[in-house]
């Protein structure tokens, strides 16, 4: 199980000016790219599939498979898209990445795009991150100065145009089809699959849609070689990831590690928990994720561990949350999340998450009965696997995952006739335990 | 596995799949979807997105299926939506009639749908007739464990004059979003806001204007939508149904008519795959209340000594008509294009046997001889069992190129038929026309811009082989040398009138050139076999005047008398005349349904019974005869044919018939002519030079049409009047012009299209008496002047 | 307001990015809001015009994204994280101790037009809890006193300064770059804030990196 920390993204966010190409180039940034034009695009695929790379935006997809499947011998142009739309509650990887390190993501679409045959890339920037934003506009607008992108790239005869597209404020369009129509000037509503966007997907063109870590890792596998990458990480769960700690640790931040390292790992190294307190709930792969507690401290974090754990490894958004905090509170403002953000094309999710919102604001304030909690997890039920996308199922994750763990937490509301929990004390600027 | 099915053109063969549904196999096409392979086994899965005509989007999620077994071996781990799931070999299906996942997931579904639904359902017009309403019944759980508060939304809005929408019943499941964007063609209203707050709407001051608006109400699945005119004015299971077909083009769409205590309260689209599938436009959905105008017709008058008319009784007025027709020796006819195949063949006979004459034509509008040769030689008879163009040929033809015919306002059917193959990426539409109307757009056509009479140069210079279908539309009478040119072009040729009648008033005689069942009256053998049929001696020889020149005679003193049954002046190439002839005549008898110009001035007036009150017959433009019922039996509304009939007693001269059945019974038996056709009398184009802009016209679905009197809201999504003009031309003009041709002057608002310089277009029937009316007489030319030139 | 030519013309700019005009109506209503300090309906119609579909469409689009706004707002959007991360660490306090301070309700702006207060959702730096965003722009580790302060300096126009950004530029400006037109501020502010950062000092510390190459 590994305890120590691997930097290979984040390994130059501290240099002076990370953002530069001239700082990037400084230390052998695009080299990578001169290695992979000498390569068939295939065996970058090959490459990546050999890494055992799996996608970093929640699902896990092989990143080398997905590129396998477009094929090649459509006629249509293909695409590359990348889903810059870090909106899942406590992900906060890539917004970091593409600040300091915009170059390594453009470095990264290049090589994808050569491997798929794109000749055209988008990169989808949720909205609400200005800066985020200046800095990829800035580095693409300085590769094309240095020749990186534009016509005959490094004189390989390869052409590449990225667009550099703001959206406007919606969680859906991380959802890669509702991306899809966000990018394409519609409602961010998610689409029928089949047809799958390896196949039909931004104008109705072959696509790969990716992570941003999972498109910035892949200088690193060309540059270093798939064995490079696949020597970290579990078996099935190859390679390093970044693991973002949230709340209630004394050192929030982002810690780049093989997968499989553990909560336990990463809590210490984060100092510990606040002063005085204990771990109670976490999640690890953001608010769709179920939440775990401290009973899952030793859960190796890739994707089979957190999977038998009763939850998913997702993005790596450990919040954690210590005991000042009241679940039913948390679960509460996750749900209006979900209700918020429901894009409102399906019956369950757009009217389910209007009347779970109600059920459980009512619990919170101690309203209700014991039989209320289990009307609530026949909610979920009929809205698990019954939505028309992956955003509902998020939803029910908080709800029965507490109920799971908390229920009784839910029952001392009922009994307290409300919240038992001072609020105060959870904050950071609560008297004791602030860090800082 | 492969099977045979029979189609009209040929046979197709049909992959089959076969599934398992509830534990019955069944075989189905590739590519079924199982919530339709599952009515196949007799289950109705419950529904509100699914719609057969629209693309699937598994929105609603209503129809949630167990399948263990996708036809791999494997199964879905989740319930799926059988409305997106296309069926594959070996799948095993549980519906909710075997499987508790199913039924349980159906009741979920159910269940959120109604927390935040009304229930107004004793006041809402859907009530009685509501998807939502009988599938909660079937498949929702008794009562609601939902104890919060309901979204609420300020009461009904207006979408379009005619269209409201209730926010709060709306289930959002986009079935009118889909049909305004993928049928229409009309993305007026979409779907804005999210989440719980979704909601269809329009923009600002922008309203749903489309001709197909009404076909939202009828396939949304809830009340969410109703239209002002019927809102709350009856409920479902109070009103009586009554199938027909609609008589406001050459479509013969199927409507359903629904009617309470004698009164058409509404109509709705029927469902015909062969013709109109089931959309109809507006108008042949709204515009039905010109048969209860005040000016109806109730009884017969005649004309009395003090020059007034007083009502008569109907032997009275029978004999008064005879006679006065017998005094006024020649005698002519001219009926309009509302009339059924059975009364067109009853003034046809009544012509020829009564009258003694060719001298009939139901061509109330710019007609030329050209097009009557066209029609005699090109049109008659043919049919879609012999081949004749039909609308499913529209969506198989790699080409349609559309003559003189603008389809959305001219023949909706064809328009969405069209968009439907365009769509489908299957048909490529090219319009011979003045410029690129919104309904070329909508069809992604080419426009080959073409100034009037440049028609027939514009067919000569086609590139048309046999997978070209060429329809031309009426108007092309008036462009000499096109309907000649069409029927040299090599195309697959279909001409489609405006009007429900014309088709088959061409298949029943009502020419100058013309017997029933397409004889030619210049065929000697055809006048015999039509003689025969009918047991008189002979039949007039010469051919007949048309209605111009019937027109002309009358007014020159050389016809005497006039027997007219649904003409409107103010259609005819020349009002003013055709008024001075109605005038002249020594004795009209009229047939109308509402007090009009022609009534006024007539000497006998019959009533006659509106399409509800009748059995009938239209002919498509395909050639497809479309029967109907009468919705009403109302003893004291006959039908032209009856009247003609009872006129023709009292000339001692039986037509064989009383009635529409045996009026049809008369046609059948004389049937179609098998002889030669004549031939068409090809008519070289002629240009026409002068000063001044050639004048475009058509007329507009909604327009100023006394058969659209009397639905206000209707009548308010209209398309405003406005003269178009080549850019160069508005520059020079501005906004606002004065035409002015050989009738009057018109000021419009003026627009600017990709128009030929020295063209002007303007709708034919939307401001004054119209264009023939009141501005130019056909192929003359008009000037243009700004407002402030 | 009327429209003017440049931005029409800068608005076609933007669709001609893309393949399919039609991809450039996020950044085209981000561009008109730039213009007009909200969604106005003359931008709505001119986005139809320009990308040959009906105002509805564009309506759609435009009432779909929180980032649109139908209300004029102030120079500044200060939106307040109220996730679950952030409310709890301190987002509650810091929103409400806002509302009474400025006033102002959610999605309200204070008289003198000047900011436009609003909670908003995770904005993807839980690491830096409770957060503030002023035009989109990263206020880190923010407490009611901060932020109190925070808004009374941009009231009272004094300079505020990004904690991992550049000095807050107008909701307008901010509007015009995700429209795709840089405003030359990249290169402001710091590569990474201080939680960014952590896991890479440790191991700098520690002197752990990642395996060395292995180039076969
Ligand atoms: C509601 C929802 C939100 C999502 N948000 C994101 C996101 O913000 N960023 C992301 O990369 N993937 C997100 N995803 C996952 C994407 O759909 C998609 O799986 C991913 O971008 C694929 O990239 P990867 O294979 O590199 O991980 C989301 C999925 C759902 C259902
Ligand atoms: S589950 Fe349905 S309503 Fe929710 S975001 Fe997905 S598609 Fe939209
Ligand atoms: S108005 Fe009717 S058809 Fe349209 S979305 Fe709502 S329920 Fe469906
Ligand atoms: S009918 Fe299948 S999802 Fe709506
Ligand atoms: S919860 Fe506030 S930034 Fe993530």
């Amino acid at each position: 199980m590994p305890d120590t920390l691997t930097p290979v993204l984040t390994d130059n966010w501290g240099d002076d000016r990370a953002w530069t190409l001239a700082s990037y180039a400084a230390r052998g940034g695009y080299s990578a790219l001169d290695k992979a034009f000498a390569m068939d695009p295939d065996a970058i695929i090959a490459a990546v599939k050999d890494s055992g790379l799996r996608g970093r935006g929640g699902a896990g997809f092989p990143t080398g498979m997905k590129w396998g499947f477009i094929p090649q011998d459509n006629p249509k142009p293909k695409y590359l898209v990348v889903n810059a739309d870090e909106s899942e509650p406590g992900t906060c990887k890539d917004i970091p990445l593409m600040m300091a390190s915009p170059h390594t993501l453009v470095e990264g679409v290049i090589i994808s795009s050569y491997a798929i045959r794109a000749n055209k890339a988008f990169i989808y920037i949720r909205g609400e991150v200005l800066h985020v934003i200046r800095r990829v506009q800035n580095a693409v607008r300085e590769a094309y100065d240095a020749g990186h992108l534009g016509k005959n790239i490094h004189g390989s005869g390869y052409d590449l145009d990225v667009v550099v597209h703001a959206g406007a404020g919606a969680y859906i369009c991380g959802e890669e089809t509702a991306l899809l129509e966000g990018l394409e000037g519609r409602r961010g509503q998610p689409r029928l699959r089949p047809p799958f966007p390896a196949v039909a997907g931004l104008y109705a063109s072959p696509t790969v849609i990716n992570n941003v870590e999972s498109i910035a890792s892949v200088p690193s596998i060309i540059g270093n070689g798939a064995s490079w990458f696949s020597s970290m990480g579990t078996e099935k769960s190859k390679g390093y990831g970044i693991f973002s700690l949230s709340g209630h640790v004394k050192k929030p931040g982002q810690y780049e590690a093989p997968l499989g390292i553990t909560l336990r790992t990463l809590i210490d190294l984060a100092g510990g928990m606040r002063e005085g307190h204990e771990l109670k709930f976490w999640t690890p792969g953001g608010s769709s994720t179920p939440i775990l507690t401290a009973e899952h401290l030793d859960v190796p974090l890739d994707f089979e561990g957190v999977g038998a754990a009763g939850s998913m490894l997702g993005t790596r958004a450990l919040q954690i949350f210590d005991d000042t905090t009241c679940v039913v509170r948390a679960v509460l403002r996750w749900t209006e999340f979900y209700k918020h953000e429901s894009c409102g094309k399906c019956t369950p999710c757009r009217e389910g998450t209007w009347w779970l919102v109600q059920t459980l604001a009512a619990l919170e304030k101690g309203q209700g009965s014991e039989a209320d909690l289990d009307l609530l997890l026949d909610q979920c039920d009929n809205i698990l696997g019954r939505s028309f996308c992956a955003l509902a199922d998020g939803a029910v994750s908080p709800i029965s995952s507490s109920i799971q763990y908390f229920r009784d937490e839910y029952v001392a509301h009922l009994t307290h006739g409300g919240c038992p929990f001072d609020h105060t004390a959870s904050t950071l600027f609560a008297a004791e335990g602030a860090n800082a | 596995m492969t099977v045979t099915t029979g189609s009209t053109d040929g046979v197709e063969k049909v992959d089959l799949v076969t599934v398992t549904i509830d534990g019955i196999q069944v075989s189905v096409p590739k590519d079924t979807l199982v919530i339709r392979a599952a009515e196949q086994v007799g289950v109705q899965i419950p529904r509100f997105c699914d719609h057969p005509l629209l693309a699937p989007v598994g929105a609603c999620r209503q129809c949630l299926v167990d399948v263990p077994d996708a036809g791999n071996g494997r199964g879905f781990p989740k319930p799926q939506a059988s409305c997106t799931l296309p069926v594959a070999e070996g799948m095993v299906v549980h519906t909710q009639a075997t499987s508790p996942v199913a039924d349980k997931a159906q009741q979920g579904i159910m269940e959120f749908l109604l927390i935040n639904h009304p229930l107004d359902c004793p006041v809402c017009d859907k009530g009685g007739e509501c998807p939502l309403q009988n599938q909660a019944m079937s498949n929702g759980r008794g009562e609601t464990r939902f104890e919060g508060v309901k979204r609420t939304f300020p009461k009904p809005i207006n979408i379009s004059p005619q269209v409201l929408l209730d926010r709060e019943r709306c289930i959002v499941c986009q079935r009118c979003t889909r049909f305004a964007s993928e049928i229409a063609g009309d993305p007026f209203i979409e779907l804005v806001e999210r989440g719980a707050q979704q909601q269809i709407g329009i923009a600002e001051n922008a309203p749903f204007l489309s001709y197909f608006s009404g076909n939202v109400i009828q396939i949304c699945p809830v009340g969410a939508l109703t239209s002002a005119e019927y809102r709350f004015r009856s409920r479902p299971f109070d009103l009586v149904s009554s199938p027909s077909i609609a008589e406001h083009d050459s479509c013969g769409s199927a409507i359903r008519v629904d009617h309470r205590r004698g009164k058409v309260m509404r109509r709705l689209s029927g469902n015909d795959p062969e013709v109109n599938e089931e959309w109809i436009t507006d108008k042949d959905r709204f515009a039905f209340h010109y048969a209860n105008q005040p000016d109806r017709l109730t009884y017969p008058q005649v004309r009395d000594e003090d020059g007034s008319l007083r009502p008569a009784s109907w032997p009275e007025a029978f004999a008064v008509a005879a006679r006065g027709l017998r005094a006024a020796g020649s005698s002519a006819v001219l009926t309009g294009g509302r009339l059924t195949a059975e009364d067109a063949y009853a003034y046809s006979k009544f012509a020829r046997v009564a009258l003694g004459t060719n001298d009939i034509d139901f061509r109330s509008r710019p007609l030329s001889a050209e097009e009557a040769s066209f029609l005699a030689s090109e049109v008659v008879l043919r049919t879609p069992s012999q081949g004749a163009v039909s609308f499913s040929d529209l969506e198989s033809a790699k080409t349609v190129v559309l003559v003189g015919l603008e389809p959305e306002d001219e023949a909706g059917a064809i328009f969405l038929r069209l968009r439907k193959a365009v769509t489908a990426g299957t048909t490529r539409v090219v319009s011979i026309a003045p410029y690129a109307t919104r309904g070329l757009t909508k069809l992604a056509g080419e426009l080959v811009r073409t100034a009037p009479g440049e028609e027939a140069a514009a067919i000569a210079a086609l590139d048309v082989d046999a997978d070209t279908v060429l329809l031309v539309g009426e108007r092309l009478a008036t462009s000499p040398g096109a309907l000649s040119a069409a029927a040299e072009s090599g195309a697959r040729l279909a001409w489609v009138p405006r009007r429900a009648g014309d088709r088959g008033a061409v298949e029943t005689g009502c020419l100058p050139n013309l017997l029933p069942g397409g004889r030619p009256v210049s065929d000697a053998a055809a006048r015999v076999d039509a003689a025969t049929t009918w047991g008189v001696d002979s039949l007039p020889d010469s051919a007949g005047r048309d209605a111009d020149q019937i027109v002309a005679a009358l007014v020159a003193g050389e016809l005497g008398g006039l027997v007219i049954g649904g003409v409107d002046p103010d259609d005819t190439s020349d009002p003013a005349a055709t008024r001075a002839a109605i005038e002249a005549a020594s004795f009209v008898v009229a047939l109308e349904l509402r007090e009009t110009d022609v009534t006024r001035a007539a000497d006998v007036v019959f009533p006659v019974a509106p399409v509800t009150d009748k059995a009938g017959m239209f002919v498509t433009w395909e050639g497809r005869p479309r029967t109907f019922d009468a919705v009403f039996s109302n003893p004291n509304s006959l039908p032209d044919l009856r009247i003609l009939a009872g006129i023709a007693e009292e000339l001692d001269l039986s037509l064989g018939f009383r009635t529409v059945a045996e009026a049809r019974a008369q046609m059948e038996e004389m049937g179609p002519w098998d002889g030669a056709r004549a031939a068409h009398s090809p008519v070289p184009t002629s240009s026409t030079t002068g000063d001044g802009l050639a004048v475009s016209t058509w007329k507009l679905l909604v327009d100023n049409g006394s058969m659209q009197d009397g639905d206000k809201a209707y009548l308010a999504t209209g398309r405003a009047p406005v003269a178009r003009l080549s850019r160069s031309a508005y520059d020079a003009v501005g906004p606002t012009v004065t035409l002015t041709g050989d009738r009057g002057s018109v000021t419009l608002p003026a627009e600017p299209a990709d128009l030929a310089d020295g063209v002007v277009w303007v709708p034919a029937n939307s401001f004054g008496r119209g264009v023939l009316a009141d501005l130019a007489s056909p192929g003359s030319r008009v000037t243009v002047k700004g407002a402030n030139q | 307001m009327a429209i003017d030519d440049k931005t029409k013309s800068e608005l076609r700019e933007i669709a001609a990015r893309y393949p399919e005009a039609r991809s450039g109506l996020l950044p085209m209503l981000h561009l008109v809001q730039s213009v007009e300090g909200r969604v106005t309906s003359e931008g709505i119609e001119l986005c139809a015009e320009i990308l040959g579909i009906t105002a509805a469409e564009v309506s759609g689009v435009a009432t779909f994204y929180t980032m649109y706004k139908r209300r004029p707002v102030g120079d500044y959007h200060v939106g307040v994280c109220t996730n679950t991360l952030c409310a709890v660490m301190g987002g509650d306090a810091i929103f409400e101790r806002l509302k009474g301070h400025l006033d102002v309700g959610n999605d309200e702006t204070t008289e003198d037009g000047k900011i436009t207060l609003e909670h908003v959702e995770c904005n993807a730096a839980c690491d830096y809890a409770p957060v503030v965003m002023v035009n989109w722009e990263f206020m880190d580790n923010q407490t009611p006193e901060s932020a109190t302060q925070l808004v009374d300096d941009l009231r009272a126009g004094k300079e505020v300064q990004s904690t991992r950004g550049p000095k807050i530029c107008t909701w307008r400006e901010a509007e015009r770059v995700l429209a795709g037109f840089p405003d030359g501020r990249a290169d402001d502010g710091p590569a990474a804030g201080p939680a960014s950062l952590v896991g890479l000092e440790i191991a700098r510390e520690q002197g752990w990196t990642a395996p060395e190459a292995n180039n076969a």
